[in-house]
């Protein structure tokens, strides 16, 4: 078994399972002089999809604050706001260069000299020292067209929390000005790789969704991989080597202990919590086969999903529970399959070029998406549930193992660069995020070489 | 998994050695070089891999065994016989040109094919474990058809 190698803090326990709890938001009144919108009607002022096509101008000057401690702060806060929206592609925040007036929280903004630097919404913040370690954090949105307050809140938290105080207003203007929730305030659980390709090093770790407050979980003694967060608790699936025996674990990220998932005879890999985080589906290696079992995690009984003889597996929920797309080479080579969650109606959905691997289903329901394995080169795609609608994003050498971000707009997985000869020089492992439509392909940055990356939910 | 690291040698030795197919070693192909000073002891991973041969190969996305990788196995099946008390491990590994959880069941079906093989020839099957490791364990470390051939394998260790 690894050891821990961090002190690690309950995360979800801490904030007691809502933002609401830990960090005490309260709604601001519009100042004097100001117009708010109206709070009950829908906020959007634009659609993804134009978005895409002209991300909105956005203007995010340091926020404001009475002390130098609060002012440096308020400087970073500011910062973290500005990399979340200019990294999902559908925001560009402008050049503070430019900006001819301080914004501090209660002021009015100065309307046309924020219209004349081309800001569509303003986000203006003060920063307060709240005592006792913790902070107070105010932020309005303006919307600059209509000259109208958006939103104002004011949080107040622990000092110690204030990227996850950045993040969380980076989802409120994405949901504010976009019209669906964000996915800033989330993190990557992924394999760090290390030492040499005939023996890499294989631990554990997770971060934050821009890559801050990276930790490596287990000491790199076994061998893991495939990672999964659970839906609402702070644990995390995956596979490890631990003596020898390679199997799937539970680790509890508040106390670092793991714990082997049900008595096997052979090897278990590839799981997933399903939707409502009750059991965890995975597979089982079964002679020259692997099958597909679902575990209730509560009772610890297994039911098996398929017996075809064949290799069936990365399967995977659809969000509400009912389907379970997974890989088969049941009719020769790999390809994706539906099935009802109890095993029946199962269907072949993918028909294109080469094999098909790893789906994953989207958490709106509407897509899966998949690695393509060519004969030269492999694919990301995505393709509607019923096979229909593919489309490839991404292609490489290696591109593997996508992972939805919580509201279904973006992918991450990751990306192999082959070795250049036969000592195995320049070959790596990258993590890279893309929008389903293709676009804003970016390097994830980690401080290893890192593959197996999946996304917790929003709030985690 | 003490033996690993003479596995490796041998490897590079292979890759050094040889430009076409992958072949089980023997004592004539050079492996003496890295073998122990005074010779491997009867019965050991380092006579095994001299004098028997520890792998056998896969084509791509396969798990059958070749007559080549029959003669190799027949050989380890006639080496276990001649030393009952030793036990084995074999660890069924992959090229990268699978994705990793497919290539787990993939080594697991290679392992599992050479074992039954030696079963069927009259090893115990209690003698015999198995794991696969899928892409992760490349004993060669290029990118290149060559380099694939010899990561698709079963490796038969002393455990």
């Amino acid at each position: 078994m690894d050891r821990n190698t961090n002190f690690l803090l309950p995360r979800r326990a801490l904030f007691a399972g809502s933002a609401a709890a830990a960090f005490a938001p309260v709604l601001l009144a519009t100042p004097a002089g100001a117009a708010s919108a109206p709070a009950a009607a829908p906020s959007a002022v634009i659609d993804v999809n134009r978005a895409r096509a002209a991300p909105i101008p956005v203007a995010i000057p340091d926020f404001a604050g009475a002390d130098a401690d609060s002012r440096a702060l308020g400087h970073n806060i500011a910062q973290v706001i500005t990399a979340d929206l200019a990294n999902c592609g559908l925001f560009k925040p402008i050049d503070p260069a430019g900006f001819v007036q301080n914004a501090a929280t209660g002021d009015v903004p100065d309307w046309s000299a924020w219209r004349n630097i081309g800001a569509q919404a303003l986000i203006s913040g003060r920063v307060a020292d709240a005592g006792g370690g913790k902070v107070r954090v105010e932020f309005r949105l303006w919307d600059i067209l209509p000259q109208q307050q958006i939103q104002g809140t004011a949080y107040t938290t622990a000092n110690s929390n204030w990227r996850r105080i950045s993040h969380i207003i980076a989802d409120v203007v994405y949901e504010r000005l976009l019209g669906e929730k964000g996915y800033f305030d989330t993190r990557i659980v992924y394999v760090a790789n290390t030492g040499p390709r005939s023996r890499r090093t294989k631990r554990l770790a997770v971060m934050d969704q821009d890559s801050a407050n990276n930790r490596f979980l287990t000491d790199g003694t076994w061998m893991v991989l495939t990672p999964r967060f659970h839906p609402t608790r702070d644990e995390i699936a995956y596979m490890s080597y631990a003596n020898d025996r390679p199997r799937v674990y539970i680790f509890d990220l508040a106390s670092g202990r793991q714990r082997l998932l049900g008595e096997w005879q052979g090897m278990t890999f590839a799981p997933r919590f399903s939707p409502d985080g009750a059991s965890v589906i995975l597979s089982a290696t079964h002679d020259i086969g692997s099958n597909i079992f679902v575990l209730d995690l509560a009772g610890g009984h297994e039911r098996q999903l398929t017996n075809s003889g064949a290799i069936d597996t990365s399967p995977c929920f659809s969000p509400d529970g009912s389907q379970i797309v997974f890989n088969s080479d049941r009719g020769g080579d790999q390809q994706l399959y539906v099935m009802n969650a109890d095993g029946g109606n199962v269907r072949r959905i993918s028909y294109g070029q080469g094999r098909y691997a790893t789906p994953v289903w989207s958490p709106r329901g509407d897509l899966i998406a998949f690695t393509r394995l060519g004969s030269g080169n492999w694919s990301i795609g995505v393709m509607q549930p019923d096979g229909s609608g593919e489309r490839i994003l991404s292609e490489g050498f290696s591109v593997e193992g996508p992972t939805f971000c919580p509201n279904g707009r973006v992918l991450m997985f990751w990306r192999d660069t082959p070795a250049r000869n036969a000592s195995g020089a320049g070959y790596s492992s990258r993590l890279v995020s893309i929008d389903i439509t293709g676009f804003n392909e970016r390097m994830v940055q980690t401080s290893t070489d890192a593959s197996d990356p999946a996304w917790s939910p929003l709030g985690a | 998994m003490k033996m690993k690291l003479f596995g490796a040698f041998a490897a590079l030795a292979l890759l050094a050695a040889c430009s076409g197919t992958p072949a089980p070693k023997t004592a004539s192909t050079g492996s003496g070089a890295v073998a122990a000073p005074s010779g491997p002891v009867p019965g050991s991973e380092q006579d095994l891999v001299a004098n028997v041969g520890d792998r056998v190969f896969y084509k791509f996305n396969a798990s059958t065994l070749s007559s080549d990788a029959k003669a190799t196995l027949d050989r380890q099946a006639g080496w276990l016989g001649k030393y009952p008390n030793v036990q084995v491990q074999i660890a069924g590994n992959c090229d990268d040109r699978g994705t990793e959880e497919y290539n787990l069941a993939l080594g697991e079906r290679r392992a599992n094919a050479a074992r039954d093989y030696l079963v069927a020839k009259g090893v115990a099957a209690s003698r015999i474990t198995t794991i696969s490791y899928g892409k992760d364990r490349p004993v060669a470390m290029g990118d290149n058809e060559q380099a694939w051939a010899q990561n698709r394998n079963a490796i038969t260790a002393v455990h």
